[in-house]
Parts: structure tokens; sequence; C-alpha cells
């Protein structure tokens, strides 16, 4: 598998089919656990029609006949959707998602429905309540998460690119974990209609694959104005691979002390500083600078994110769809029996979490001071970006970590997303890509994060740092 | 900051949430664990500081107020556990 651009010139040139790549796809066998639904009969239908309709000259573009994945918390009409939740288990959804709509009318062939954890709500993709997926790379170990299925899938060759949902980090770390280009886009860029909530105002849907072209052009089919989402945002849609090749030579590269954490791996910390001196050697100005609310990111999300939780998973009760519990008599038992079966143990902390700061008593010592914070977190980088064009840290301060390893102390596993959340809470947007590998052979990512709408800086730095870097990850 | 039982218990409740008495111990850890960290918050001067509630470039827009895209009785039944005749079913609330 080489990679979504290179599967379009496939197309385009008639060296393969979508059916042949199609169905040699769906024939691979699934060893990393990545997919909880692969829709062999649709995506075929989908994937003649593609060639049929190349075969006439009516090709929809170049995603026309290129397969992809989707997060299971993406809405696909007529194909289970659980978001990885018991309480969702069997739903089919009676829409597309706005997303899914725009993959479609480009003519991706949808290969079907991703591991996650259960909601988005987690780092490993262990909260699924249904599977367990596997680093390609390490088999004992996580690809990361929440969107850890969609990243499995690409890294593992079982697609060509994936969708996934980044809240706090959810696109950028698996990516990190698995070798490959994740892109959360600024906050209002895609749209969230058809996207199960988890927390509105930080959930934004965005492309893994295996190269920053492969990224820009999903970006390309996925984004713009959705009346269907009020924080859609108007911005007028861009050729992004047009600019990838313009290079980085007199570009404002900050390097914030502040996210070159205490206790972070000192492979991943040389790997990153090491990709900092080759974007200096490339023409671009890397200087230190301080972004001093850094240390309240992980509070105030864990904060604002439970709270818009505990409010949008009021929907679940057991009535008009999902999970309902037998033999109930009474309505307030049958919301709460439902629930408490149909819920994991990591959703039902952060519904308490939530329902906790929002009650009487400790709604504004809680959510409103997070809320206070969050806007300090976002001057700190409107600050920031008056002198510096992209900040540049690593994505994850630790390599992927044991499967197991970290499921008793939910703490523990929140601190994993320390150098994500920012770019959530300020509504930046935020590309993890490949810098190196540590000595056991495991994949390490650098983050960038840019200006609000300005992914076309994002992703012309990285295409510059990844062709001078040249690395071929591949799971062994 | 560390919950007592009872505080659990009240926010089960209004989450809709049946704790056994195993898990009332383990959330009540959890959770107080959770709020230690986040009672960092408490340093910050936020004193006149206009709260963040969602980040974008401009205000949330709405649509126009018309029906559209109606998915009709049928599919809208369709992930109902329970149904009766054209309505979702729920245990009786009034006797």
């Amino acid at each position: 598998m080489k990679g979504l651009v290179a599967l379009t010139k496939a197309l385009a040139d008639g060296a393969t089919s979508s059916v042949e790549t199609t169905k040699a796809l769906l024939q691979k066998p699934d060893l990393v656990g990545a997919f909880l639904l692969r829709d062999d009969a649709g995506a075929l239908a989908a994937a003649k029609a593609s060639d049929e309709r190349r075969a006439r000259g009516a090709a929809l573009g170049p995603l026309d006949g290129v397969s992809v994945a989707l997060k299971d918390n993406i809405l696909t009409e007529g194909v289970v959707t659980t978001a990885g939740s018991k309480l969702l288990a069997g739903f089919v959804p009676p829409y597309d998602a706005t997303v899914t709509t725009r993959l479609k009318a480009a003519g991706a062939v949808l290969l079907g429905k991703t591991n996650l954890d259960e909601f988005g709500m987690g780092s490993s993709t262990e909260n699924s309540a249904f599977q367990q997926t596997k680093n390609p790379f390490d088999l004992t170990r996580t690809p990361g998460g929440s969107s850890g299925g969609s990243a499995a899938a690409v890294a593992a060759g079982l697609c060509a690119g994936a969708l996934g949902t980044d809240t706090g980090g959810s696109i950028r770390q698996p990516a990190a974990f698995t070798g490959l280009v994740g892109l959360k886009p600024t906050y209002g860029r895609v749209s969230r209609a058809g996207v199960v909530a988890y927390a509105s105002s930080l959930d934004q849907v965005g492309p893994l694959a295996r190269s920053v072209e492969d990224v820009a052009l999903l970006l390309e089919a996925i984004e713009g104005f959705d009346a269907a989402d009020s924080t859609s945002s108007d911005v007028a849609k861009t050729a992004w691979r047009e600019g990838l090749r313009s290079g980085v030579k007199g570009l404002r590269v900050g390097l914030p002390k502040e996210l070159f954490v205490d206790g972070m791996d000192p492979e991943i910390d040389a790997s990153v500083r090491a990709a900092a001196r080759r974007l200096e050697a490339l023409g671009a100005h890397v200087v230190e600078l301080s972004l001093p609310h850094t240390k309240y990111a992980l509070a105030t999300y864990y904060v604002i994110a439970p709270c818009e939780a505990s409010s949008n998973l009021g929907r679940y009760d057991g009535v008009r769809y999902g999970h309902r519990a037998k033999d109930v008599k009474a309505l307030k038992d049958l919301y709460e029996k439902s629930r408490s079966e149909g819920l994991g143990p990591e959703v039902k902390r952060r519904i308490m979490l939530g329902t906790f700061a929002l009650s009487a008593g400790y709604h504004d010592a809680y959510y409103v001071k997070a809320q206070q914070v969050r806007t300090l977190i976002r001057r700190d980088y409107e600050a920031a970006f008056a002198s510096v064009d992209v900040v540049l840290s690593a994505t994850s301060p630790v390599l992927p970590w044991r499967l197991g390893e970290k499921l008793d102390d939910p703490l523990a596993m929140y601190l994993m997303d320390v150098l994500t959340l920012p770019c959530n809470l300020a509504g930046l947007p935020g590309l993890s890509m490949p810098c190196g590998q540590s000595k056991a052979g495991l994949p390490i990512g650098l983050q960038l994060l840019g200006r609000p709408f300005d992914e076309a800086t994002l992703l012309r730095a990285a295409h510059a740092l990844e062709a001078d870097l040249n690395l071929s990850l591949e799971p062994r | 900051m560390k919950l007592t039982e009872q505080q659990v218990r009240h926010v089960a409740r209004l989450a809709r949430l049946a704790l056994s008495p195993e898990e009332l111990v383990t959330y009540r850890e959890q959770l107080s664990a959770v709020l230690d960290a986040v009672d960092a918050l408490a340093q910050v001067d936020t004193t006149g500081v206009v709260p963040t509630s969602v980040v974008g470039a401009s205000t949330p827009h709405l649509r126009a107020d018309v029906p559209h895209g109606e998915v009709g009785v049928k599919v809208a039944l369709a992930n109902a556990p329970q149904v009766d005749g054209t309505s979702f079913a729920i245990p009786r609330v009034i006797e």
C-alpha cells in the first residue's frame, strides 16, 4: 500500500481498478483489530460504480474509487454506527454525517468503521466496548486513541486513508503512535453534523494518512461550510495541495518551553529537536517562546470536556434508540438502568465529573473558571502567533505504551494528553507527523500548531520536513 | 477536592447512573483524584477575564426554521427498543 495519492494516480492511469484494490483490501486479514465492521457489499458496489464512471470518462475527481475508512462515531446511513459503545450496539443511522456525504460525493469507497475509545473518551482505544486494537509496529502496544482504529487501519495497510475525530488529541496522538500524518483542522473548518457528540466546543473531524499530501487531499474533500452545523465556518475552500511545495524559507518556528515537559521520553525530545534543526537548515528561523498558561490546560480540559459530555450524553435514555434495560416498571428506572448497563466506566467517570462541575454550588468554581482559563490559554497562542508562524513540539510525551499498562489509573492516562489539549482549547489547527523512530522501532511524532484557519502553513512546513527527513516507517 | 460518598451518590443520581457499592468506592477515589488535579485552576487569577464557551472566527449561525430532511415514521422508529404503533413505547408514568 503506497498511499492515497499514489492510488489516485494508479486509478487515473488505469494501472489498477477500484474493484481490484477494494477487493484486495477487504481480503486482507485485520490482524490489529482496527475495524469494528467491514462493509464488503457496500464497498464493492461503490467500487464498481466508480469503475463504471471512470470508464465513461465521468470520474468525480481525484478521490473517485479510493478506499477509506471512517471512525465509528461518524454516521453512515444504513451501516451500523456504535461510537464504540455497547449502548449503541446495532444502531443503524437514518442519515449520513456531512463528512460521509462529502466523501461519497467525491467518489470515495467507504470500506468500513474503525474502533475507538467509547464516544472518543480515551487515549489508547482500550475503552472500546467491543475489542482491543493493536499497534501495527508492536502488537503488544496501543495504537493510541481515541482514533486508534483509524490509525491502525492505515498503518497496517488496510485502507489508503481514514477519518478520525479529535477532541483533545484523538487524531494527532494515534497518528504519532503509528507513524502517520494526522490533522485536526481549525474548529469550524469541517462540519460536525452527524458526528456522535462528545464535547461540542472541542470536537473536530480530520484525516489520517501516510503522507502530508494524502492528508491535504482528504481535507479538500471534507472541509467547507455546512448549514447543518451551527459552528461551521464559511471560510473559502482551498486547493491545499497547490501550496505544499513552497518550502519553509523565512518561516518562523516557535519551540514553547512549556511543551518540552519534565519526564518526556529522551528519545522523543532528541528526535523533535533534531527535526527543528532540520527546519532551520531548510531556511526557517527557530526561536524559543513561552506559553505561560500551558500548565493549566489539562485541568481546563478535564472540566470543560466532561461538562459538555455530561450534557451531550444525556440523550441516551433507552427510549428512542440505543440499549434499553429489560423488565423495568418505572420511567426513572428505565433511564438509570439503561444508561448504567450501556455505558462503560470511563464514560461514566466523565459524565459524573461533568455533572459535578455543573451542579449547584460548583458551577462557577469549576465550569466558569475553566472557561476563563481557556481564554487565557487562547491568548497565550494569539500572542505567540504575533511573532511565529507555527509552534513545534512533540505530539506525545511518551512512546506507545503496553496494552493494559495504564488502565487502572485514569489520571495517569489523562496526563498523556498534555501536549495535544491546548490546540483544541484554543481552536487551532494541529498536525502530527513522523519525525523518527525509537531504538525499539516505535514511531515518534512531532506536532505543529498554527493560526486559526492557517492549515496551509502547517501543511507546507510538514511537507518540507517530510521530504527532508525522508523516513519510511513500516510496521515489521 | 475529596468527594464524600454522599456527594458521589448525589452526582450519580443527577446523571441517571446507578452505582453498585463497589463502584461507589472506586468512583469516589478516582473522581477525587481528578478533582485534586483540577483544583490547580484556583491558582489562576481570572479577575475580569471573559469565559470562552466556543472558539471560532464567527458567531454560531442558525439556519432558517423550516422543516427539511424528513426521514418518515418508519425510519424514525427503526432503532427504537420498543414501539407501539407509530409511537415510542415507555413504561406507564400516569396511573
